[in-house]
């Protein structure tokens, strides 16, 4: 190849970026109408993960924070919007902010201690955490109902006042604007210089720190905004489900959540969408077709993206047409 | 003439090993100050308890009239001292500039900027296209610091260690695995610092020492041995008998043809 | 002391389930310290142990042989597992240890699944062997005689665990290699087998462990995961590479899990939490862990939880 056209390939790599993730778009906008609304409530459910998903990446790809636990802030917000749905009010997106406060809060209270740690340590950390979280929703039945968990969800509103949604295209279409802006944030940061920053903790922490940096300040702002995230894709799972049980808190949650970052592509967010889509749909499509193996299935997958996909889908060839 | 940073008794102790037992020297602003000696003379445990990765168990460090003794590393770069690492320590998966980046985000206090892109901080990446003109690395500023050859790794460094403008620059066997050609230009580098900028260097290299230092301290066995001028430390017969026993050490000491 | 006399049964059921977490302490701890491998798979190795006992002893008759050979099973079981663990981690060794513990995370959920397919999801109990079904009459109190043996059984172990590892050569070498793998190298010993050996070894203590502790915990989906972060706690509190402190950790932990859910068991979890929080802020090394870091490189334990930076 000359170096003209590799000049050119170079320059093209964005622009063809960019057309993949219009079109990605559009299709994902057009999903209510071309789809039934059981795949509809899937795709929903998908969306809800994957938020969770690039939340995690945030933390765990771009910052090199790697979690076990959130599952923990989650739950919260899966909670949170519960409780507010039953008693307080139906308006999504209030549930949603709300949901994310409380995502944030349970990530701000235990992060200023976790996050002194590093590597396998907080690994450890985040998981003790969640499980004890799990623990607590299993345990504190007046307010999470127990192991029973909360059910008869009122549908969520999309204003106050406004009628309930009852069609999976219409829920589909908030849960997707939802995403869109919450993942959008967690984007625009993570290109900001605080990225650069968290990518620079990621790779040398010590170094950060010779160069000035008090590296404890970005690494718990990171851990709280994955809370947030995590949060949010709570509230919103909530709103298609109508149901929140201690099973959401789960350690399984927050495995698969992991999961999908691992095979989607560390520190590439995008990818942690698509690993959230393969995620979701082994679990809930292929699953039944395999007698029920679904997690063996997610398990072997596992297995081979951490040897196969060091990186996953998203990959180095991308990366190198990286903007500064 | 006044002294930047100040280290008082300063010591150091790993259970009953004591790595460095009550030094104390003066680095002079403005000046370029070697510190010397043989293996195991601790010169690795002063660089740490200096810029701060190390608590002593005895002793002060005083930069700049202020007692920085009990402050964490990243206090102490903030307050002036950039420092280099032994074996080169960079951000393996980002682009050259994008390493020197950080430390000029850094210094224009934009750490924590979560809104802008950051290719959009002008002068973020004008100050570090800046540095690594200086070092000679500005071809290299897209590849990724990964691909960078030993050379050009240890020239990253020193770049790292300038771009947040310090008023001490510490450096930690700099020209370690360099050709003659490469650390001739290291200490190109150095001289051209100006006299803004004071250094202290830690080094084998003798050439290096001899040509580069205003004063020279040589460590042996946790202790100052020497303290002075180049000219003094290498008539110096203890230093002498320090560094190669009772040989004599003309050839070590002494450039040719003189 | 009227209180501590009405509690001691709990607290004799604290010491006992200490003793199970010993058992997965100790192997996390010494996997750990050995290969900074945070071993995922090793609750489901422990309830791998449980299903060896449901599937020899199972609604009885709860003889003794029948135990003894679910404990063969769970050695032979164990050993294997954990010799395939180490050999799967390597290739990934310079990877980094978060992909050789996500690898041991696939393992479990592949493992937890393929026990709930052969084993189903319903909590299976085992009788204790039938001479120690009864309960001890002492000072006036009743304890159920399995618990003592486990806690005798449990002390014995933990004594032969410690004598291997602090007294032997072979322990000399492990402790070597946590502290400095490369020295060990340079002296000609091939550390690839020691670390195989320690795997192994923890992992056949962890599926043991799941053998003695099915009559008490029995053996259902999920509990994996429960003893799996109780393990990580004790650790936590008790210190990395310690086989004294994974001990003292899980006497620690132990009491606290089955006093808190005996007494307080909507604040079982907190006090569990609060736990490892205070050992946390306070000596975040472990209680009896090596201060500055099992390992010294970047990654393992701070070395200062007081200020932030």
């Amino acid at each position: 190849m000359s170096t003209a056209t590799e000049a050119r390939a170079a320059a093209a790599r964005p622009a063809l970026a960019r057309v993949a993730a219009g079109a990605a778009l559009v299709l994902a906008a057009l999903v209510p109408l071309l789809v039934s609304g059981n795949v509809a409530d899937m795709l929903t459910r998908v969306l809800a993960f994957a938020l969770l998903a690039i939340g995690l990446d945030l933390l765990t790809g771009v910052a090199g924070l790697p979690s076990l636990g959130q599952a923990a802030p989650f739950g919260v917000g899966a909670y949170a919007a519960a409780l507010l749905g039953k008693h307080v009010t139906t308006v999504g997106p209030v549930q949603l902010v709300a949901a994310a406060l409380a995502g944030a809060a349970l990530a701000a209270a235990v992060g200023w201690l976790l996050v002194r740690s590093r590597g396998t340590y907080f690994l450890m950390l985040t998981l003790a955490v969640g499980e004890i979280v799990h623990e607590l929703a299993d345990r504190w039945e007046g307010v999470t109902g127990g192991s029973n968990g909360l059910a008869g969800v009122p549908a969520i509103t999309l204003y106050p006042g406004g009628p309930p949604v009852r069609l999976a295209g219409v829920l589909y279409w908030y849960v997707l604007a939802a995403v869109l802006v919450c993942a959008g944030a967690l984007w625009v940061v993570a290109r900001s210089a605080f990225g650069r920053t968290l990518r620079g903790v990621r790779d040398n922490e010590e170094r950060m720190r010779s160069l000035g940096y008090r590296t404890f300040v970005p690494k718990y702002a990171v851990f709280c905004l994955a809370g947030a995230a995590a949060g949010a894709a709570g509230s919103l799972w909530v709103a298609q489900a109508r149901f929140v049980s201690p099973a959401d808190l789960g350690f399984e949650v927050s495995a698969l959540a992991l999961l999908a970052v691992v095979i989607g592509g560390r520190g590439s967010l995008w990818g942690a969408a698509l690993g959230a889509a393969v995620v979701v749909l082994v679990r809930e499509e292929l699953s039944p077709q395999l007698g029920g193996r679904g997690p063996l299935v997610l398990g072997l997958v596992f297995v081979a993206a951490v040897y196969l996909l060091p990186r996953g889908f998203a990959g180095t060839r991308l990366r190198r047409s990286n903007r500064s | 003439m006044t002294a930047l940073l100040e280290i008082h008794g300063l010591t150091r102790r790993y259970g009953s090993l004591v790595a460095l037992d009550g030094v104390s020297l003066s680095v002079t602003a403005g000046a370029r100050h070697a510190v010397i000696g043989p293996n195991g003379a601790g010169k690795s445990t002063l660089f740490g308890l200096v810029t701060g990765s190390l608590r002593p168990s005895a002793g002060r460090v005083v930069f700049d009239g202020r007692d920085v003794t009990g402050r964490p590393d990243h206090a102490r770069a903030r307050a002036g001292m950039g420092k280099t690492f032994q074996h080169s320590s960079l951000f393996t998966s980002l682009p050259v500039v994008d390493n020197v980046a950080l430390a000029t985000q850094r210094a224009a206090g934009l750490g924590m900027a979560m809104l802008r892109p950051a290719g959009r901080h002008a002068a973020v990446r004008e100050q570090a296209m800046g540095q690594l003109e200086r070092v000679g690395l500005a071809g290299r500023a897209a590849a990724p610091a990964a691909a960078l050859s030993h050379g050009e790794r240890r020239q990253l460094e020193v770049a790292l260690a300038l771009a947040g403008s310090p008023r001490l620059l510490l450096l930690d066997e700099p020209t370690a695995g360099m050709s003659a050609a490469d650390s001739a230009r290291f200490a190109e580098l150095i001289e051209s610092l100006g006299a803004g900028v004071t250094v202290l260097i830690i080094e084998h290299d003798l050439d290096v020492v001899f040509r580069l230092a205003t004063r020279v301290t040589v460590l042996h066995l946790g202790r100052v041995l020497a303290d002075g001028t180049p000219d003094q430390v290498r008539a110096d017969e203890t230093v002498q008998r320090a560094y190669l026993g009772d040989a004599a050490l003309d050839d070590l000491f002494f450039e040719e043809g003189r | 002391m009227s209180w501590l006399g009405g509690n001691l049964v709990t607290i004799v059921d604290g010491v006992a389930f200490g003793v199970l977490l010993f058992t997965i302490a100790v192997g996390l701890s010494l996997v750990f310290g050995i290969m900074d491998v945070l071993n995922l798979a090793h609750g489901a190795l422990y309830l791998v142990g449980a299903y060896l006992a449901v599937r020899f002893v199972g609604d009885g008759p709860a003889t003794f042989g029948a135990f003894l050979a679910a404990g063969l099973a769970a050695v032979a079981v164990g050993a294997a597992a954990g010799a395939g663990l180490a050999v799967m981690t390597r290739p990934l060794a310079t990877r980094g240890h978060l992909d050789q513990a996500l690898l041991t995370l696939g393992v479990a959920l592949v493992v937890d699944d393929l026990l709930s397919a052969r084993f189903g999801n319903d909590v299976q109990s085992v009788p204790p062997p039938a001479f120690l079904a009864g309960s001890v009459s002492i000072a006036g109190r009743e304890y159920p005689s399995y618990r003592l043996a486990v806690i005798v059984a449990g002390l014995a172990l933990a004594v032969l665990v410690y004598l291997l590892v602090e007294r032997s050569r072979v322990g000399a070498l492990v402790r070597a290699t946590v502290a400095d793998a490369a020295m060990v190298r340079a002296m000609g010993v091939d550390t690839g087998r020691l670390v195989v050996a320690v795997f192994a070894f923890g992992v056949v203590l962890a599926c043991l462990g799941g053998v003695l502790g099915a009559p008490v915990l029995g053996a259902y989906p999920g509990l994996d995961e429960r003893v799996l972060i109780l393990g990580l706690v004790v650790v936590v509190v008790g210190g990395l590479g310690s086989v004294p402190g994974a001990f003292l950790g899980a006497m620690v932990i132990g009491q606290v899990e089955v006093l808190g859910v005996s007494l307080l068991p909507q604040y079982a979890s907190f006090l569990v939490f609060g736990t490892m929080a205070v050992v946390l802020l306070l000596r975040p090394e472990g209680i009896l862990g090596r201060a500055g870091g099992v390992r010294g490189t970047a990654g393992v334990v701070p070395r200062r939880m007081g200020k932030p930076g």
